[in-house]
């Protein structure tokens, strides 16, 4: 008898618990590839110390970065980071990286510590981000995460899946954002809740790595357990190149040169044996199509993100900061565009513009390619590459009362650290454009002009 | 520790899609670490009465997606922090649902009950003939997976994981 068709996540939880076959509903102990903390990990630590180990299972498994709270805004912050720093040490953790390097999904993505088809745990609620790759990531919390460093695996329950389809080309200035702000308006915030939202359809392959990265992150917010795009020649080729790099740099110290395109394509073609694809035919509890070219700039009000509107009908809202950074959109493209619009223009009186990218990486790039030096002419100031002011902690987080426009993922009451502020979510596009005319707007309205 | 199987308690009822920024702000969540630290924040931008009004053994009713947004546990371990008995809703997100059952924190999803349960109310949440009772009627919930009872039963999931590592 042939197999049944399976959806992905029932093919990678099997990969990761070992088993031939999953069912959905089924509980497995999985193995996760990859385990992701950051500024969290000295609390993690608090409590993997219950069970009385002197060394973590899978130190080679674990990728730390201080992301979260960085530069330390406080010496409490501080201390937590020194906590870190020394903890990674004592267990010999490789994958760890400093202040400055980057947001965690942003930096294991760009060091390719994951492959297409592997499961990555996170103690950290947009660990679906690497659905871009075709991975399986989900969010855990803090207990958790100290049982897989004890035990190197946790208790998964095999989710459903739900089915979105994307075709069409969408229209001007409307972005991968926009088409996921829209699919979370169209279905609830809850409307992917406990399922795994896995996105196909022709306009996938269209999309930028970068783009298909917020699509994939956004999905968090949709309640779900993981999401998942189908990856292509473009995924294995950018992963490859990247782990090719690393591998040489780590295994000769500092280890220059070029890879050679054969080691690149050989690695490519590895990657591309083990990405994990859906069967034609899966169950899933729901297939939704949308047509990108029908798609508005969508922008999400306060303080819901499926609480969205066409961004024509929205209305005078003035702007007091306007937020281009994150997992969300704090990457090259999302920079590129907020540069074409600004450059040459100043942020409107009234109104601050705070920038802070994704990585280390994408601030190394944006400053080559002069568009720091142009950003800065035009009034905008920059953060150190983390989350910022995102989740409220520090850098640029919001007086009471005040509109703040983001490309982030959430815009929750006191999300940004005060719970009277505003927070209006939207592409990086129209949070530029809304900093140059102090209020939201499109960037049609600006390069119009 | 074994947990009880058995709540009773007076009744905080909240709305849908309440977020972990309102349950416990993530300006605190890497520098309070203690429950004494954290219990005074439980609900901070949400019900600033909460945290000053709660006693032991109260449960937390609210509507759909509760504990929406961040992995923080604390957002299950301040209720903890504070002596609540469960959460009752018409829905949670996943994270906050482990994250409470790994606890200790019975999260039961009770849509009828959650829709009938008025603030103040007295009610009792019976894990064993999965049944929330409150002045409005008895209302049922599906059973406990043998994984949350496992691990409800084992007094949390640390515990849990440290009897299976001994084996
Ligand atoms: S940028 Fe924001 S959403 Fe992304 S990991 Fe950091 S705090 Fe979380």
């Amino acid at each position: 008898m042939a197999a049944p068709p399976r959806t992905f996540a029932q093919k990678a939880l099997a990969r990761a618990a070992g088993l031939a076959a999953v069912e959905v509903g089924q509980v497995v102990d999985a193995r996760p590839d990859l385990a992701l903390s950051h500024d969290n990990t000295a609390a993690i630590r608090q409590i993997w110390l219950r069970f009385g180990r002197e060394r973590v299972a899978i130190p080679e498994r674990m990728a730390i970065t201080l992301d979260h709270a960085v530069p330390a805004p406080t010496p409490r912050h501080a201390q937590n980071h020194a906590e870190v720093r020394r903890f990674v040490a004592e267990q010999g953790i490789t994958h760890f990286y400093e202040v400055g390097r980057g947001i965690c999904h942003q930096v294991f993505s760009e060091e390719a510590l994951l492959e297409p088809g592997q499961l990555i745990l996170g103690s950290d609620s947009h660990t679906p981000h690497f659905g871009w790759m075709g991975a399986f990531g989900a969010g855990i919390g803090r207990s958790e995460m100290a049982v897989v460093w004890a035990t190197g695996e946790l208790w998964l329950r095999v989710p459903e899946s739900l089915r979105i389809e994307l075709q069409g080309t969408p229209p001007p200035w409307v972005s991968a954002k926009d088409a996921a702000l829209h699919v979370i308006g169209a279905l609830g915030e809850d409307g992917g809740l406990y399922a795994s939202v896995e996105i196909a359809g022709e306009a996938v392959a269209r999309f930028s790595l970068e783009s298909r990265m917020a699509l994939a992150n956004m999905m968090a917010e949709m309640g779900a357990k993981t999401s998942y795009l189908e990856p292509d020649e473009a995924v294995f080729r950018w992963l490859a190149e990247r782990r090719v790099r690393r591998v040489a740099r780590e295994g000769r110290s500092g280890g220059d040169g070029e890879p050679s395109t054969a080691a690149i394509a050989d690695e490519a073609a590895r990657l591309q044996a083990g990405a994990l694809y859906p069967d034609p035919g899966a169950p899933y509890t729901a297939t939704r199509r949308f047509d990108l070219s029908a798609i508005p700039i969508t922008v999400a009000r306060p303080h819901r993100v499926d609480h969205t509107i066409e961004l024509s009908d929205l209305g005078e809202v003035h702007v007091d900061q306007a937020f281009i950074g994150t997992c969300t959109n704090g990457r090259l493209e999302d920079l590129e565009i907020a540069h074409r619009i600004l450059k040459g223009r100043r942020v409107a009186a009234g109104t601050r513009l705070l920038i802070v990218p994704a990585s280390s990486e994408v601030l190394q790039m944006a400053l080559a390619r002069g568009w720091v030096e142009d950003l800065v002419a035009s009034g905008a100031h920059f953060g150190t590459p983390g989350c910022g002011p995102c989740m409220g902690n520090h850098q640029g987080v919001l007086a009471p009362g005040e509109v703040c426009v983001s490309s982030a993922n959430r815009n929750f009451r006191g999300r940004m650290g005060e719970p009277s502020a505003e927070i209006y979510l939207a592409s990086p596009a129209v949070v530029a454009a809304s900093a140059v005319l102090g209020r939201i707007a499109s960037p049609a309205e600006v390069m119009e002009s | 520790m074994t947990a009880a199987h058995l709540l009773r308690g007076r009744v905080w009822k909240y709305g849908d899609s309440v977020s972990t920024d309102v349950i416990f702000p993530g300006k605190y969540t890497y520098t309070l670490r203690t429950p004494e630290e954290i219990a005074p924040h439980a609900l901070e931008d949400l019900d600033p009465e909460f945290a000053r009004g709660v006693r032991p053994g109260d449960i937390v009713v609210a509507g759909r997606n509760w504990g929406c947004g961040s992995s923080r546990e604390q957002a299950a371990t301040c209720l903890v922090a504070n002596g609540v008995g469960a959460v009752v809703a018409a829905s949670f997100s996943r994270i906050f649902f482990r994250n409470a059952w790994n606890n200790c924190l019975p999260a039961v999803t009770c849509p009828a009950a959650a829709a009938a349960i008025e603030p103040g109310d007295v009610i009792e949440v019976d894990l064993d003939r999965c049944l929330v009772r409150c002045p409005a009627g008895d209302f049922s919930f599906p059973p406990l997976s043998p994984a949350l009872r496992e691990i409800l039963d084992a007094g949390g999931l640390i515990p849990w994981a440290q009897r299976r590592l001994a084996g």
